[in-house]
């Protein structure tokens, strides 16, 4: 085009500042109090501190090391029986887990592992006594394991899907065993695409905050974000939480460093999986031993689904919808996570659109600065964690005004920009696609403003947009980051209250509510997959 | 005769000392008088900067040198919409969301607020391209050379004395192609417009252009009347551009 549109380049630069903003603040909040009482600052580099450190890299290995190396063999299982009864359906169970919030899944894993669960009254009945539950870090590497197992194998799976079914038709023409073809063929595919899905599920389970809050039960079993949260919530020792949050980014980015020289790709994405017809049939020992790598990755992820909805039921719903607390909570929560999910979408398109036009303006020679910014800025807040935003604001808030007052904005801005990579992968490729068809021809026949708007982008891309505002509301419906810090009694959200109630032991209601709540979710996450379309 | 049809002849386009260059590319420079109700067919290997001239008269480059006139106005600062040109590509010149009166309609107003009489021509400039009746399809719904003749409906309700054509029947094969062709000379024939028509194909040009620019390089290495650039007395680089020893 000619000189790029300056308005929807400002627009995308606003957006840009708005989560620089967002990060810049929580950053200017932690160094400001540092600065004031440094001597504190450092003085919380103690054993402690190490101690924290240390667990959380220890158990986001452990997590990764669990999930990813099971799910080898799980995705092989699936690739080796391309076609068997109940197939689709256990791929659409191991999607099921994305669609969760933390919370819920922490709750099912208690509601089936837990002290009071139904494990325990299984192991009571067989006479085994005192069932030991599983807080702390088993309850961890089973939470993040019933997230990641599904999606690495999933993940894996695709890897292996793309194998050309060239190379099956010449390994059944070459004779080859199972060995064979496991060395020759799949681990090539698979060690391919091993870095960068350790690295996704590593980074993942670093920034757990919900599961670990939950489940760790305790010091001995805490992770640096999790610490960063009893720091600020229950000590107020702003000098201890900004050592933290110091040691959270720069491990963070430091992983991420190491993962990108590695040259993981960090945008996991899965679609159901179709694998290519093969020209043999496993043996009987090795399809045993498929079946058996599907049943237990499929127990493990059918099992806090079941007891999410088995303990569910026993809760006395009507009674749970008819309380005063609950609807509020619930009206609290759709109403944030609607906001959260507009301002999300908004911002989101606003960068997509300023960097198509650069791109487009400058015609194939280098991008620019603003260009690669608009292009980083939406994974920005991968690297730095919600709970540290929220942190950061809290400490620079407290001076200034009730921080539990702000809490609304808190948790519509951070869940917004929380949620933009995600929302940028629903609608990016949709909108540079419709805007390179369209940019020339609107340029011809000046249409431009809300004529543009009106009778050309918004028709072509209400369903990504729509796609990326249910997910952002669906993420913002189940976050417990930002809240956690924020909520009050004032101010309460499903996942709030339902944490609460936990906490005061009123087991049967945070059932109930995990229930509603995860209902809640996997509605809105079924719109986004039906109006996302079959993706290819 | 309807109101499609009434002549309202072309305006005559001059590029004079026009200078362009792409990032890392080698730079253009082209002088170019197209007098009023022209057909120029503009021929060259790929890369020779046909598609460029056309973005620049269009608007959608600016030249860092030199001036565009059309019809005597200084248009090299106007924006794309500004311009008395309309403009075909060879793909993408419908909106897929859209059906064919409102791609037509959006000719008239951009904001595709119609009045009747707006409504009036736009049916009638489908039945002049021969898609009476299809003012309700989707451009899916429509073959490739259907949807080329949409576009050409939409120049005919824009009523711009200058048109251009990049490549617009390049994917449609030879019958359809000269069938497309017939149908811009009659319009052409009608209407009078100055119509520049970039091709790679000599037998395109020798249907309707009685003119020819031969581009090599990012400039304009001849131009003269087409017959004689066939004939014995064309360029050496023509000569190469269509295959030495393969007389057309």
């Amino acid at each position: 085009m000619r000189a790029p549109p300056t308005s929807s380049v400002t627009g995308g630069i606003a957006a840009l500042g708005f989560v620089a903003l967002l990060a810049v603040g929580a950053f200017a909040g932690l160094l400001v109090e540092g600065g004031r009482d440094l001597g504190n600052a450092l003085a919380s580099f103690d054993a402690y501190l190490l101690r924290v450190a240390r667990f959380t890299l220890w158990q986001a290995l452990l997590s990764t090391l669990i999930s990813v190396g099971p799910a080898l063999l799980v995705a092989r299982a699936f690739s080796r029986h391309p076609a068997f009864f109940g197939r689709r359906a256990l791929l659409m169970l191991f999607a099921l887990p994305l669609a969760l919030p933390a919370l819920v899944a922490a709750l099912g894993i208690l509601a089936l592992l837990g002290r009071a669960g139904f494990a325990a009254d299984l192991f009571r009945w067989l006479g085994g006594g005192q069932w030991p539950g599983i807080y702390g870090l088993s309850g961890i590497l089973i939470a993040h394991a019933f997230f990641n197992l599904p999606l690495t194998t999933r993940l894996f799976l695709h890897a292996l899907d793309a194998i050309p079914a060239d190379q099956w038709r010449l390994a059944s023409q070459l004779g080859m065993g199972a060995s064979a073809r496991w060395w020759l063929i799949e681990w090539p595919a698979l060690r391919a695409t091993l870095p960068g899905i350790a690295g996704l599920v590593f980074m993942l389970c670093l920034a757990s905050f919900t599961i670990v809050l939950t489940l760790g039960g305790g010091p001995a079993a805490t992770t640096l974000e999790v610490a960063i949260y009893q720091a600020l919530r229950f000590d107020f020792d702003p000098a201890r939480a900004l050592a933290l949050t110091a040691l959270q980014v720069g491990l963070t980015v430091f992983v991420l460093a190491l993962l990108l020289r590695l040259g993981a790709d960090l945008t996991g994405d899965a679609t159901l999986s179709v694998s290519a017809r093969r020209y043999d049939r496993p043996g009987r020992f090795e399809s045993g031993f498929n079946a058996a790598a599907i049943v237990l990755a499929a127990a493990l992820v059918a099992g806090p689904i079941v007891a999410i909805v088995a303990a569910g039921l026993q809760a006395d719903l009507l009674r749970l919808m008819t309380e005063t607390a609950v609807r509020d909570a619930m009206t609290t929560s759709l109403v944030l996570a609607t906001l959260s999910a507009g301002l999300c979408v908004a911002l989101t398109l606003s960068m997509a659109r300023a960097r198509h036009r650069l791109a487009a303006a400058r015609r194939g020679s280098r991008s620019g600065f603003t260009e690669r910014a608009l292009d980083g800025g939406a994974s920005l807040i991968l690297v730095i964690p919600p709970i540290v935003i929220g942190a950061g604001w809290f400490i620079l808030l407290r001076h200034a005004a009730d921080v539990f007052a702000l809490a609304p904005v808190m948790v519509v801005t951070v869940n917004a920009a929380m949620a933009i990579p995600f929302a940028m992968r629903a609608i990016r490729p949709a909108h540079d696609d419709a805007a390179t068809r369209h940019d020339r021809l609107c340029a011809q026949l000046g249409i431009g403003g809300f004529d543009r708007w009106r009778l050309i982008d918004w028709p072509s891309l209400r369903r990504p947009l729509a796609t990326g505002f249910a997910f952002a509301m669906a993420l913002s419906l189940g976050d417990l980051g930002v809240i956690a810090l924020f909520g009050s009694d004032a101010v309460q959200t499903l996942p709030y209250l339902l944490f609460q109630r936990m906490g005061s032991y009123r087991t049967a209601d945070a059932a109930g509510l995990a229930l509603i709540l995860a209902l809640l979710c996997l509605a809105l996450m079924m719109i986004a997959e039906r109006l996302g379309g079959r993706r290819p | 005769m309807s109101h499609a049809d009434q002549a309202k002849g072309g305006a005559d386009v001059v590029l004079d000392g026009v200078t362009f260059a792409w990032p890392k590319g080698r730079p253009m420079h082209f002088d170019l008088t197209v007098p009023a109700g022209e057909i120029l067919a503009i021929m060259g290997p790929s890369g020779s900067g046909k598609s460029t001239l056309l973005s620049l008269l269009a608007g959608f480059e600016t030249p860092t040198a030199g001036t565009i006139r059309i019809g005597g106005e200084d248009v090299s600062l106007l924006a794309p919409a500004a311009r008395p040109v309309s403009m075909i590509f060879q793909e993408n010149n419908l909106f897929a969301h859209l059906d064919v009166a409102a791609n037509v309609g959006l000719g008239r107003s951009p904001s595709l607020r119609l009045t009747t009489e707006d409504r009036v021509h736009v049916d009638q400039a489908l039945a002049r391209v021969g898609l009476a009746g299809k003012e309700r399809r989707l451009p899916r719904e429509l073959s490739g050379g259907e949807r080329q003749r949409v576009a050409l409906a939409r120049v005919l309700v824009r009523d711009r004395p200058v048109l251009l054509l990049d490549e617009a029947f390049a994917s449609l094969g030879p019958a359809l192609g000269d069938e497309m062709l017939d149908l811009v000379g009659g319009l052409h024939a009608s209407k009078g417009m100055t119509v520049l028509m970039v091709t790679h194909d000599p037998r395109d040009a020798r249907r309707i252009a009685p003119r020819t620019a031969f581009l090599e390089d990012g400039r304009i290495a001849a131009t003269g009347p087409t017959e004689d650039l066939f004939a014995a007395t064309r360029s050496a680089a023509f000569g190469r551009y269509l295959g030495e020893g393969s007389p057309r």
